[in-house]
């Protein structure tokens, strides 16, 4: 057995030269500290992404799109495929723990300043990913064709609409037309299966090649300390081993949430319909959902919701080109004033969550 | 001077073959992007021009009541106060477009999606709703109660 995988390996490596990449994973190692625990979030987000992959694929062989068919193939998939609920309950669960743990890797990343020179384009595909994770999950709940769906698509694309100039053309664009229909189903079903994978398969690989070359950041201050004092572990095997083990619970975690919590279909789209009381979009969205509820109709001569938006529109651009403007922290030094703000940004977000969930 | 003059014909000639070559360039990148970007924008549907809908017998609808009439393809609110009367607005927000519904517990016209309250003559009256809803006209032909678009 052994001389035959030793075998393998040879003739592998007589033809691709694996030694270097051998060479180069066994020299690699994590640092170890007090904030060492923020480096698993990544690779928890990683997991709960090929989870996607493969219950996405499953699901599938039975979706149908079409607003006569959606709703009807997720109920098929949910009462009568075999064990068609665990999968649909274990992507929906998946999906929001995806986001989850891509907002706390997100904000560990920056609280560390591991954004910082030269891990700019780390920084940069990691946000795009998180935006796209979000337009994974916008798009994906309009699937099932429920009635929360289809308001939450209508409110969505409005708001798209807003945006002066361009917003109508984009708005027609993603709805396929004037108005939410079998139309944008038909879209959001080519987005969500074919367009963001594609890309964000793309902006991943960039990702873990930058992580893989320019190893772990260290948080600043706790970086070069004395040569000797330094811990580190070794990234193979030692890291990865308590990478799959958390994997292994986060598993277990998501089959325990998907089989005493399934994932509820609701009632069927009715474009003839008012929007059902008690409507709310999914948590992540819900601090910008409550913030355009509270903001006033009119703000001087322009209409609250246009502010509002294109206020959170300049913040997340402002957010992603950190890099750039934290100079500070790339020449090594402390930068309080980024501290602050990020501080404030998720005291904002859990404020006007909680808030969302309550008024 | 000769070779000056050698010098100038070949950077004309080298000027137009530049310029040859670039709007070729970009002539070619427009025959293919301008198709993409037609193919991305939906068809106009022909729509079917509603005038006018029914929206039942007067008997059948209740005092202090509303109800979503489709009206072509957009959702109309008809609302019957307590006292009787019969309104008709566009039944989509004009904040983010969700479809409005009558309270009887407030007297309102609400918006479930941002809690955007409008009164029985469509005014907006709270939450964030910038403009009032579009009205439609009511009217009543032997019990049968008829909306059509105001002109």
């Amino acid at each position: 057995m052994k001389t035959r995988l030793t075998k393998f390996y040879a003739w592998i490596d007589e033809r691709v030269e694996l030694e270097d990449l051998v060479n180069f994973m066994g020299k690699k190692y994590v640092p170890v500290h007090r904030h060492s625990i923020w480096y698993y979030f990544g690779g928890v987000t990683l997991f709960l992404f090929l989870i996607q992959v493969v219950t996405g694929i499953l699901l599938l062989l039975y979706y149908k799109s079409g607003e006569e068919l959606a709703f009807e193939s997720i109920q098929f998939i949910m009462s009568k495929v075999q064990f068609g609920w665990l999968i649909r309950s274990i992507h929906s669960w998946a999906a929001n723990l995806f986001i989850l743990t891509a907002v706390i890797h997100m904000f560990s990343v920056y609280f560390g300043k591991a954004y910082r020179k030269p891990r700019e384009i780390t920084w940069l595909t990691g946000m795009l990913m998180l935006f796209l994770g979000m337009g994974f999950g916008f798009s994906g709940y309009l699937l099932p064709w429920n009635e929360l769906a289809f308001f939450a698509t209508k409110v969505g694309t409005d708001i798209a609409g807003v945006l002066p100039f361009v917003g109508k053309p984009i708005m027609v664009f993603l709805r396929g037309g004037e108005e939410v229909t079998g139309a944008t189903l038909s879209r959001f079903f080519g987005f969500h299966v074919a367009v963001f994978p594609g890309i964000f398969t793309v902006l991943l690989g960039i990702h873990l090649v930058l992580v893989q070359r320019q190893g772990m950041s260290e948080p600043l201050g706790m970086e070069n300390p004395e040569e000797a004092e330094r811990k580190t572990m070794p990234f193979f095997p030692n890291f990865l081993l308590r990478d799959l083990l958390l994997w292994l619970i986060v598993l277990n975690l998501l089959a325990i949430l998907a089989v005493f919590f399934p994932w509820e279909l609701g009632k069927k789209a009715d474009p003839f319909a008012p929007a059902p009381a008690g409507i709310l979009p999914e948590w992540y969205f819900l601090f910008m959902f409550q913030t355009l509820k509270l903001i006033p109709a009119k703000l001087l001569v322009v209409d609250g919701e246009v502010i509002g938006i294109m206020l959170f529109g300049i913040a997340g651009l402002l957010w992603m080109v950190i890099p750039f403007w934290d100079r500070k922290s790339s020449r090594g030094e402390q930068n309080r004033v980024v501290n602050y703000i990020g501080l404030f940004v998720v005291g904002y977000i859990i404020l006007f969550t909680i808030l969302g969930w309550v008024l | 001077m000769k070779h000056d003059a050698g010098g100038k014909v070949q950077k004309g000639k080298r000027d137009f073959l530049k310029y040859v070559l670039g709007g070729g360039l970009v002539a070619w990148a427009v025959s293919i992007l301008y198709p993409l970007f037609a193919y991305l924008k939906p068809p106009k549907q022909a729509e079917v021009e509603v005038s006018s809908v029914k929206a039942g017998k007067l008997s059948a609808i209740e005092k202090d009541s509303g109800m979503i009439v489709r009206f072509g393809n957009k959702p109309v609110i008809l609302v019957r106060s307590a006292g009787g009367e019969l309104r008709a607005f566009s039944a989509t927000c004009t904040h983010l477009d969700c479809t409005v519904q009558y309270r009887k517990d407030m007297g309102v016209i609400w918006c479930a999606c941002h809690n955007g309250k409008y009164d029985l003559n469509g005014k907006n009256i709270a939450g964030p709703p910038p403009r009032p809803l579009d009205e439609y006209r009511v009217v009543v032909q032997r019990e049968e109660v008829l909306i059509s678009k105001k002109s």
